[in-house]
């Protein structure tokens, strides 16, 4: 199926067939690449790591044909340059992207998701028994076995990955670029992919990985490429790389954090739950926060996390067990009821759900609290607004120059500190922050820490859900990790360590 | 076959199929007349206007857009074609390519903006029926057409058979229209790389693009198909009325977009299917011939129009979050 059956060892000798020479690109006023080298050679298992924003996605849009390189960026394929590509000529030359969302067709069948590119491409009438045998050849070629008349919708995400990777196999794939391939899997199912990735390699298929967690791709990955601020940081060895060195190379500063693993089992408890109960989401949950503790919870995507915090804040209503907010047992009807109770709820999606981006900072920090502005006529006081607006703005320390600007004009860092704004100026209590450091760069994440370990230390309860270990790890007293919507494992102060929560996560 | 079958039984289409025999049946025991080959044909006929359209339309929401410009659309092909007829120069094959080919280019101009603006597809149809319209009533004055060619008024037959009472029942012009265009549509859908690719760029737009579709011809071939049906639709109804009017479709499109939605499509894109379609269209006509026949006022069918409607998107809507929470719940 592949042109290119290069043995592994002679192909580590062998030169680069794709080699990507001094690649640069500009979005308006960002340079999001600059001079970025990278060769890949048949049959490597090569790692791309970097933080959010690192550029790792351009260079990624770049391969595919997607975006174009700036002017002189060069694209040698099997010795040919290329000045950049269309995704039809990047396709043709053997180049197939899984990017993190599948890019899959979920109202289509598995059999025409495989073979999109073989059968559904020009236009002509499909012959679906052809499309039927080159998607099962697909399934064949990497010793998978789906429904082939399933469509894609009813499928869990890692049988949807294995659609996506015997895709690339029908399109005689030479070099696959998985991107985060890994974020939402199992441990089990992390292994699997890794065994297939093996099996690709042997047959002179080059893969790029796309990740950050360097110790699932180290048993198959051979060389990493390091990408900072869309400046190449190098080429090495998988042998001579740690994680603290990936960390250090990824964001140019050296990080050491001590785990926070604060007793405050004597504070007062401000948020309980007994049994709480939701069919489809998460059942019989019991956890309690304390009054200047954050507790972490974790678990992989779909773990019933984020639909437990939904209910926490009133949005969707548990269907039994109780809720106890300052050992009173509370019913949270709406999430107005939630912030009455001193509840407050910062989304995974800022976006969508935390912020509207194209009015002002200053809008979106008291949108929570207009009531409490009004004046004696029920409208809103200037002074009053003025008032809420730079305090929440000095409290955050928001880096703007007018709180008049739109959100839109901020960076993540900065966004995510409105959010926590708009939340603080409704004097909560307890405050539910869902991944909290989503898109956001390491070194503004480092200032969200700050702010979220300081709101604990004022007294307030916080419970902080993230699918990074480490940010669980370091950042909270006691954690709880979720599977299936029920808690697996529970951390207590001085019990977490990097490997069991990670053995505890994925096991 | 089996597996067609498999797919049918829990959906959209076997719904309606239910509940459209249910209405028939009550309705042939109720009104002697429902069940007559005369009042079937004539049902049929009348309501071949919005089954093309809907078939048209259907296509359009597929690819994740929405068409609400097609009864102007409509009222503009059939306006000029006729008008260009009367004037001796068009006989049938004339009629019907310049209806076609004025849709389709009414169409194209609904792709283009939507395409090259960006713009949302329910703004720019809305903003191009009240462009298309306000351009037919200034050239035309708001006035109508009464005197149509005789050829026209005569209609097209096929197969002719006369019953024992003497009634005359003819395959007409209407009738085959309507099934051309359905099998048509449904053949390009399922059977053909274009459907499919306008099911894929519907179901995920980002992944359509990325996968080298040609996602702009596409989207001009999406809405210039709806524009072209439309035409042949506006010559189905002027045939039928025997005049034509320049206000006279106006306010259908809405009770297109109803049909199509009651027979599974997703106005999300990427769902739906002809058969679903034409039941639903089939439902909203049963229903309305059978309160006719029964003798209720047009207002309180209407009324039950809308009622009906509303039940069916409830129960859609309920359908769907059950599947949703049935995963779920496979899950934990």
């Amino acid at each position: 199926m592949n042109p290119v059956r290069t043995p592994a060892s002679e192909a580590a000798a062998s030169p680069g067939f794709f080699e990507l020479q001094a690649i640069s690109k500009r979005y308006g006023g960002v340079q999001a690449l600059s001079g970025v080298n990278l060769t890949l050679r048949a049959g490597e298992v090569h790692c791309l790591c970097g933080q959010n924003g690192s550029g790792k996605s351009t260079l990624i849009k770049i391969l595919a044909g997607v975006e174009q390189p700036d002017a002189g960026s060069r694209i040698v394929i099997d010795g040919e340059l290329h000045a950049r590509l269309s995704p039809t000529a990047s396709r043709r030359l053997g180049v197939q992207v899984i990017y993190q969302d599948l890019s899959l067709f979920p109202n289509l069948t598995v059999a025409e998701n495989i073979a999109v590119g073989q059968h559904l491409g020009r236009w002509h009438q499909v012959d679906h028994a052809a499309m039927l045998r080159s998607a099962q050849a697909a399934m064949d070629s990497i010793d998978v076995a789906l429904d082939l008349h399933a469509p894609v919708s009813t499928l869990g995400i890692a049988q949807r990955q294995l659609v996506a990777i015997c895709r690339a196999m029908a399109s005689d794939a030479r070099l696959l670029v998985m991107d985060e391939p890994t974020a939402s899997l199992t441990r089990h199912e992390v292994d699997a992919l890794l065994a297939l990735t093996k099996q690709l390699k042997s047959r002179g298929v080059a893969i790029m990985f796309v990740s950050h967690r360097l110790d699932e791709v180290m048993e198959v990955a051979e060389r990493v490429t390091v990408l900072r601020d869309g400046v190449s940081q190098g080429c090495f060895g998988v042998q001579e790389m740690t994680d603290q060195r990936l960390t250090t190379l990824m964001t140019g500063r050296e990080f050491h954090y001590t785990p926070r693993q604060v007793d405050h089992s004597a504070a007062p408890v401000v948020l309980a739950t007994r049994g709480l109960s939701r069919e489809g989401d998460y059942a019989d949950i019991d956890l309690e926060v304390h009054a200047g503790e954050i507790l972490g919870i974790t678990g992989l995507l779909g773990s019933g996390r984020t639909e437990l915090a939904l209910s926490l804040f009133g949005m969707t209503r548990p269907d039994k067990g109780e809720l106890h907010v300052d050992g009173q047992a509370v019913t949270l009807r709406s999430n107005r009821d939630a912030i009455r109770h001193g509840i407050a709820y910062l989304a995974e999606d800022r976006l969508s759900h935390g912020l509207v981006v194209a009015q002002s900072i200053g809008a979106n920090i008291i949108v929570s609290v207009l009531d409490t502005l009004k004046n004696a006529f029920g409208l809103l006081g200037h002074q009053a607004t003025g008032d809420a607006v730079a305090h929440g703005v000095a409290e955050l320390r928001i880096k703007t120059r007018n709180p008049e600007n739109a959100v839109s004009t901020l960076s993540g860092g900065n966004q995510q500190r409105v959010v926590l704004a708009k939340w603080l100026a409704t004097r909560p209590r307890v405050l539910i922050l869902d991944s909290p450091t989503v898109g956001v760069d390491v070194a503004a994440k480092d200032g969200i820490y700050e702010v979220i370990r300081g709101l604990a230390a004022q007294g307030m309860a916080v419970i902080m859900i993230s699918d990074e270990i480490p940010e669980v790890l370091y950042h909270s007293d006691r954690i709880l990790v979720m599977q299936r919507g029920r808690i697996a494992h529970r951390f207590n102060v001085g019990q977490a360590t990097a490997a069991t929560l990670q053995e505890a996560v994925h096991g | 076959m089996a597996d067609f079958l498999r797919g049918w039984r829990h959906s959209q289409e076997l719904r309606l199929l239910a509940v459209i025999a249910a209405m028939g049946a009550v309705l042939a025991v109720v009104t002697p007349g429902f069940a007559s080959a005369q009042n079937l044909m004539d049902m049929l006929t009348s309501s071949a206007f919005t089954g093309i359209l809907a078939v048209g339309l259907l296509v359009v929401l597929i690819a994740g857009g929405v068409d609400i410009s097609f009864a102007a659309t409509a009222s503009i092909t059939q306006y000029v074609a006729l008008t260009l007829a009367n004037q001796g120069m068009l006989g049938w094959p004339g009629v019907v390519a310049v209806a076609i080919g004025l849709g389709g280019l009414l169409g194209v101009i609904n792709a283009l903006l939507v395409t090259t603006l960006g713009l949302s597809s329910i703004i720019v149809t809305i903003a191009t029926q009240s462009l298309f319209y306000g351009l037919l009533m200034t050239f035309t004055n708001g006035q109508d057409i009464f005197a149509l060619p005789d050829w026209f008024n005569a209609g097209l037959h096929w197969g002719i058979h006369v019953d024992a009472q003497g009634g005359e029942q003819a395959l007409n012009l209407q009738i085959v229209l309507l099934v051309v265009v359905g099998l048509l549509t449904s053949w390009l859908l399922t059977r053909t790389s274009i459907g499919r690719q306008v099911f894929a760029m519907g179901g995920n737009p980002e992944a359509a693009r990325r996968i080298g579709f040609p996602v702009f011809r596409l989207n001009l071939l999406v809405y210039g198909f709806m524009g072209a049906v439309a035409g042949l639709a506006s010559l189905v109804h002027a045939q039928l009325v025997q005049s034509v009017s320049p206000s006279a479709l106006v306010g259908r499109e809405l009770d297109v977009l109803a049909a199509v939605v009651l027979g599974g499509a997703s106005l999300n894109g990427g769902i739906g299917s002809v058969s679903g379609t034409l039941l639903g269209v089939a439902l909203l006509a049963v229903l309305q011939n059978g309160l006719t026949l029964l003798g209720v006022s047009s207002y309180w069918s209407q009324l039950c129009t809308g009622s009906v409607i509303i039940a069916a998107v409830v129960m859609m809507a309920h359908q769907q979050q059950q599947t949703i929470h049935r995963k779920k719940a496979a899950l934990t």
